[in-house]
């Protein structure tokens, strides 16, 4: 199939599709009309039973708990499989800085990206602990938190090289800490049960509302979280650059 | 009624397609895929927009106030989350095809058999 008559197919199949598609939603509830049942219980009932004023992260964490921990393990899932992708290869060996065309020099990088990378690289990391501990109070938690705190190390990459980020931590340490905050999210979840209720119950007091330490057991999960989220993508960055030093002894 | 929002997540899906279709470099395929994927989160969110509602955040206004639904700010939280692991995974794949047949052009991909 020629990329012509490929794009005249696609034309045709997603003109129809889209109109479809349109036509089928005119069925939805009408555009700021909705009332759903559940999102309207769980946004009355999200502060006085469970202490929590963010009503997203009460479903996320509280309500509907256990998807989450099935979509946690999805990013972990994920972790594993791009570090099974990526492995090293037969015949693959690592090379110092490739990441720039061969045959021409390096341009160093300026000051000022070092100042500011380095600089708004302590802020960042503060931000993602602040999103990270008041998940339960406003928008953010351990998913959010744990993004931002990854792009505090993206940063020092940005103000320097792939090799500042070896000292910094180990692959590892890395791979640890994303277990430990998978493996907390269950462990947390399991004191339901051992206390006699259901998985993911709430076995802590559940404090002041508005106080960092209240909500009883999403905080603990939002951190939990958010160090998985944190070490894992620290871990993909660090794979996917790793990926720039690594050349086949055979090129193609 | 106004059905723009939902027209917007029509758009989003099939231009998203239509990159995935024509485009001639892996990366920008998988980039044409979140595209496609973003539709689902306007999709989401528009879905449990209530008119005149604010935020279901209760931290500074009091739990009478209309707010629009969270179930599906939930969900386009999973969403996002799926779509970033999906896009990580894709991308790894991208990055050993290149390294082996040193080309990202599916095109060029087409009946080769060399590992």
């Amino acid at each position: 199939m020629t990329p012509r008559v490929r794009r005249i197919v696609f034309l045709v199949a997603g003109g129809v599709f889209a109109v479809t598609l349109a036509w089928t939603f005119r069925a939805l509830p009408s555009f700021g009309h909705f009332n759903g049942a559940y999102g309207t219980a769980l946004s009355r009932v999200s502060v006085p039973e469970r202490h929590i004023t963010d009503a997203v992260t009460a479903v996320n964490f509280d309500y509907r708990g256990f998807d989450t921990l099935g979509e946690e393990f999805i990013f972990f899932a994920a972790v594993v499989g791009v570090a099974l992708i990526l492995r090293a290869q037969h015949g693959e060996r690592a090379e110092h800085s490739a990441d720039y065309a061969t045959g021409r020099a390096v341009p160093p990088t300026s000051d000022a990206v070092r100042v500011l990378g380095l600089g708004l690289t302590p802020p960042t990391v503060l931000f993602g602990l602040y999103i990270v501990a008041h998940g339960h109070l406003t928008p953010g938690g351990g998913f959010q938190g744990g993004v931002v705190l990854a792009t505090g190390v993206l940063l020092i990459y940005l103000a320097g090289e792939f090799d500042d980020l070896h000292g910094l931590y180990t692959e590892t340490a890395l791979e640890r800490s994303e277990a430990i905050g998978a493996g907390g999210f269950i462990a947390i979840g399991l004191l339901g049960i051992a206390i006699g209720s259901a998985l993911l119950d709430n076995v802590l007091p559940l404090g002041t509302t508005g106080s960092v330490f209240s909500a009883g057991i999403v905080p603990l999960i939002n951190a939990s979280v958010g160090l998985e989220i944190a070490a894992g993508l620290v871990l993909l960055l660090t794979m996917f650059l790793h990926q720039t030093i690594v050349l086949r002894e055979t090129s193609p | 009624m106004t059905i723009l929002p939902y027209l917007v997540a029509v758009w989003l899906f099939v231009v998203g397609m239509y990159g995935i279709v024509t485009s001639r470099n892996l990366v920008h395929q998988i980039i044409s895929l979140s595209v496609v994927q973003a539709s689902t989160y306007v999709l989401l969110l528009a879905v449990g927009y209530r008119a005149g509602a604010t935020a279901p955040v209760f931290a500074d206004i009091s739990t009478t106030r209309p707010v629009v639904d969270p179930v599906v700010q939930a969900l386009s939280l999973t969403d996002v989350v799926v779509g970033a692991t999906v896009t990580a995974l894709l991308l790894a794949v991208a990055v050993q095809i290149h390294k082996r047949t040193g080309t990202l052009d599916p095109e060029a991909l087409l009946g080769r058999t060399d590992s």
